[in-house]
């Protein structure tokens, strides 16, 4: 556990202090390890929740946690191969590309990740850039 | 550096542990292989087939030459170790060879007796052991006429029926009045030479062996009382020694044979023996079965590995033996000859040839004989190997295993369960032969043999696995036709359950590897049933995976549309209390829940809670004293029920108390699908007992057990499992048949048409009818209990584990 996750606060709802965006452009989320094997962990925006994903291969990737077919949180889904599916109604989405496996049409927006000496760190200038094309998914 | 494993005797015990230890420990030793004969290693037991023209040499080759090779074994064949140096840890053949081993094992076999007479030595005169005594039989027979075989055994007597095949006048030459005297008792050993005789057999009984007359060849036997038959072939077949000559040089503990303790060690503990060669509790073996059972016992111990169950040591072996004749039904087993303290129980159908004789002691089967009608002889096979009480159907045992008096049709080799061994040669189990059957799409015995080695040995089991070829692809062949789990894979749900219970896989990852999986983590479609077969084979010992279960199952609440969660405390029978109101009234308002709604199922649903207050509602609810409802879950689901006779005038039972009783015992259970239940407390039904996977209906003398309901999709009333009387009936009965269909059930198939798939008798058969298996199912569901009754929510709602429920990072 990190201590920023569990010792700085009581409540579960503030688990992080809020941290104001840098001007590198990639920001420290946490480490490799705070994300299971085949799962995910969100990292929570003002402009919506962005799923971190880590597979069997230990790669990491970072999609908008929101699917395209109705909104399901893709954090929740099963990750197998470079694949998630939705929790709600089983769309597979790609994570490398956030393209929905045909038949399936639609895409969530994907950001730049990175794992450096087993911390994980999240592309932010896309964040900042997609803003509108977010807002616009609100 | 690996180590050295030397092994004297590539014969079929020998190569059995190789074969075994290059499963378990493939890369612990070099294997170096020392073999007398000039060939891979052969099944000795199929050599009276090919002397009887019935088979090929190629056909009971087990490993080829190449065979070694691929598997980095080297092989010298045509050497006999002629020198063991213990001190040096080295072994020398006959031509020089020399070898330095870590590990030693000695495989030496047996040699056959030669009755020390005047004129053993003569050409014409053979032994009956290997291919070679096979082949110069075959060329006897086909330039000479008479052949006389001394020893009317096992052995014996497929050898003359061998040589009888290849057109030669046989007389079988035996030193006592009835034949295969330590397999057959008196009456049996008649039947057998009559049979014979019939063949055209011809027997010289209790007729002492002199000389072996002739001048360059054989001419006569000559007997003790100065008679005489021609003879141009002497095959002598009186018995087998065990072969421990460099053993005992090498001043290993010998007595009848090298002796050995339960781990097949000698007395040297870097050497091991297996085999026809060990003495093992002043037991020598010269059956297939037995030297399998030693040779994986001596593998696990050579792996170092333990092999679960009482299979870790040896301890001895009880054996059966079947006489290779083709057309001659004869079976025996344990001591058939009785004695003090014994019965027996003899059935003779003269005219059609059949003999029955079981010898008991109290109510257990200690031996039997069985000629003309064998079919049986596994199923006593199987009572006497497991001391098994026959006393409810001793009236009825000679007639096998016929009704136990509850209508039961005669169970077949289908009614086994999966994990009872078919093959004990080879030590297959049913369900193992099965799915290969329907994995590998087989269609001959023979593809079956190559396949899984199922009667591939001794071929005692032979119309057992026919028995299961048949009812897998020949009758129910839609059946056969499996499909797919998923894309993973192009096995079945029952091929892979199978497969876990067999193969021992405890894991996704062992499983994955274990069965080629395409994807190295599967899918969504596969991970969830895997996971399930997983920890519903190996209850507490799988690891039951949170990644491969579905996020209802992970967060143990529903997720709902816009990605909430909503929580169902589990209230027993749908009965509770002001202060449980209260207490779920308290959380809605803390959490701002902003629906609360009551279920088909009679429970309180909190629906709209965000995924980061779940463990908070969850440690209040517990605070309460509640746990989860698991409403979420392919597990139990609610046990609804009416008021019953504690109010309703019309009640008949307590059916309150009766739910109450089913789900406290129940709770936590998975389950191939979500289960429901009901009691209703009188026929008018009114907790809809009847479309649940389990419903119980109170009725004046008792209680009426509904199963395979269903009110989903597709609309199905209940079918009456039976009637009971007492309380702990309806609990043993539900127990049961939980279990079963956890057991049997495939992933995501309710109990409806799971039902519809294997039928209400097939149910019936194993929840009314066999009391036993009843209790079994219902014993081995108490017992999944102890790993399955937890309430997750406790154990999410503690510290450590709520850092999963919340953002990794937030962002401003």
């Amino acid at each position: 556990m990190t201590a920023t996750a569990t010792a700085e606060h009581s409540t579960i709802h503030a688990a992080t202090k809020p941290t104001p965006i840098e001007n590198s452009g990639w920001l420290a989320i946490g480490e490799l390890q705070q994300i299971p094997p085949l799962g995910a962990r969100v990292v929570r925006t003002m402009h919506g929740d962005v799923a971190v994903f880590r597979n069997s291969a230990d790669e990491v990737f970072a999609l908008l946690d929101r699917c395209p077919h109705k909104g399901g949180p893709l954090s929740e889904g099963i990750v197998h191969g470079r694949l998630v599916s939705c929790p709600l109604h089983a769309w597979h989405i790609q994570l490398d590309s956030g393209e929905a496996k045909a038949p399936d049409i639609g895409c969530v927006p994907k950001f730049p990740v990175k794992v450096e000496e087993g911390r994980v760190y999240l592309g932010l200038q896309p964040l900042r850039e997609s803003r509108a094309r977010l807002n616009t998914v609100d | 550096m690996k180590e050295q494993l030397v092994l004297i005797g590539n014969g079929m015990a020998g190569m059995k542990v190789i074969e075994e230890l290059l499963t378990l420990a493939p890369d612990k030793y070099d294997i170096t292989v020392f073999g007398t004969e000039p060939y891979g290693n052969y099944n000795r037991i199929l050599l009276s087939p090919v002397l009887a023209g019935e088979k090929s040499v190629a056909d009971i080759l087990i490993n080829p030459i190449d065979w070694y090779a691929d598997n980095g074994i080297r092989l010298h064949t045509g050497k006999t170790i002629v020198e063991l140096d213990r001190a040096g840890r080295r072994v020398m053949a006959n031509d020089g060879t020399e070898c330095r081993y870590d590990r030693l094992l000695i495989a030496t076999g047996s040699d056959p007796f030669i009755i020390p007479v005047p004129g053993k030595e003569l050409p014409g005169v053979v032994s009956y052991r290997d291919i070679g005594d096979v082949e110069r039989m075959l060329t006897a027979s086909r330039e000479h006429k008479n052949a006389v075989v001394i020893g009317g055994g096992l052995l014996g007597l497929e050898a003359a029926y061998g040589l009888h095949k290849q057109g030669m006048t046989v007389t079988v030459v035996h030193l006592l009045p009835t034949l295969m005297e330590r397999q057959l008792d008196e009456v049996a050993g008649r039947l057998l030479q009559h049979s014979l005789a019939l063949r055209g057999l011809k027997f010289v009984m209790a007729k002492q062996t002199s000389a072996i007359v002739g001048d360059a060849r054989v001419e006569a036997v000559r007997f003790a009382d100065g008679s005489e038959i021609a003879a141009d072939l002497v095959v002598m077949a009186v018995g087998i020694r065990p072969n421990m000559a460099l053993a005992k040089s090498a001043g290993l503990l010998c007595e009848r044979g090298v002796v050995v303790s339960d781990s097949l060690q000698t007395s040297d503990t870097a050497i091991f023996a297996v085999g026809e060669c060990v003495q093992h509790r002043g037991q020598c073996y010269g059956l297939v079965a037995p030297l399998y059972e030693q040779a994986r016992v001596c593998a696990a111990h050579l792996a170092a590995v333990g092999v679960p169950g009482s299979d870790r040591f040896y301890e001895g072996s009880v054996t059966s033996t079947k006489l290779k004749v083709t057309g001659v039904e004869l079976f025996s087993a344990g001591d058939f000859q009785g004695g003090d303290g014994c019965d027996s129980m003899v059935y003779q159908d003269a005219a059609a040839g059949v003999y029955k004789k079981l010898v008991l002691r109290g109510d257990t089967v200690i031996g039997a004989v069985l000629y003309g009608d064998v079919a049986d002889g596994a199923w006593y096979f199987r009572l006497l190997r497991d001391h098994a009480s026959v006393a409810a159907i001793r009236d009825s045992l000679l007639f096998g295993p016929v009704a136990d008096g509850e209508g039961n049709s005669k169970p077949s080799v289908l009614d086994w369960p999966d994990n009872q061994a078919v093959c004990d040669c080879n030590g297959v189990c049913k369900g193992s032969i099965v799915a290969t059957i329907r994995s590998k799409g087989l269609q001959t015995l023979d593809a079956v043999r190559a396949h899984t080695k199922a009667s591939a040995s001794c071929g005692a089991c032979t119309p057992l696995v026919e028995q299961l070829l048949q009812m897998t692809v020949g009758a129910d062949y839609h059946a056969a036709v499996s499909t797919p789990i998923c894309g993973c894979t192009e096995l079945s749900h029952d091929t892979v359950r199978e497969a876990v219970r067999c193969q021992q896989l405890k894991s996704l990852s062992q499983l994955f590897k274990a069965l080629h999986w395409r994807n190295p983590d599967g899918c969504d479609k596969c991970r969830p049933a895997l996971n399930f077969y997983l920890i519903a084979a190996w209850p507490g010992e799988a690891v039951d995976d949170t990644q491969a279960r579905f996020v209802n199952e992970r967060i143990h609440a529903n997720i709902q549309k816009d990605g909430t969660y909503s929580v169902v405390p589990r209230m027993w029978g749908g009965v509770t209390n002001p202060r449980e109101l209260r207490a779920i009234a308290d959380v809605a308002d803390k959490f701002k829940i902003r629906t609360v709604k009551v279920t088909g199922g009679q429970r309180i649903d909190l629906l709209g809670v965000k995924k980061e207050d779940l463990p908070g509602v969850w440690s209040d609810l517990n605070a309460a004293g509640f746990v989860s409802g698991h409403a979420y879950g392919k597990s139990l689901r609610t046990v609804k029920t009416c008021v019953g006779s504690e109010w309703c005038r019309f009640g008949t039972q307590d059916s309150t108390g009766m739910g109450i009783r089913l789900e406290k015992l129940t709770w936590g259970a998975w389950t191939p699908h979500k289960f429901k239940m009901a009691v209703s407390g009188c026929p008018r039904n009114c907790a809809e007992a009847t479309i649940k996977d389990f419903g119980v209906i109170a009725i004046d003398s008792g209680w009426e057990l509904h199963v395979g309901g269903n009110g989903g999709i597709k609309l199905r009333g209940t079918e009456v499992l039976c009637r009971v009387t007492t309380a702990d009936e309806v609990e043993e009965y539900c127990l049961a048949f939980m279990q079963l269909y956890r057991e049997e059930g495939r992933y995501l198939e309710r109990t409806a048409p799971w039902l519809e798939r294997v039928g209400l008798d097939y149910v019936q058969q194993h929840i009314v009818h066999r009391s036993a298996r009843r209790l079994e199912l219902a014993q081995r569901f108490r017992d999944e209990q102890r790993h399955f009754q937890k309430d997750p929510w406790a154990e999410l709602a503690q510290a450590d584990a709520r850092e999963r429920f919340i953002p990794i990072k937030e962002l401003s």
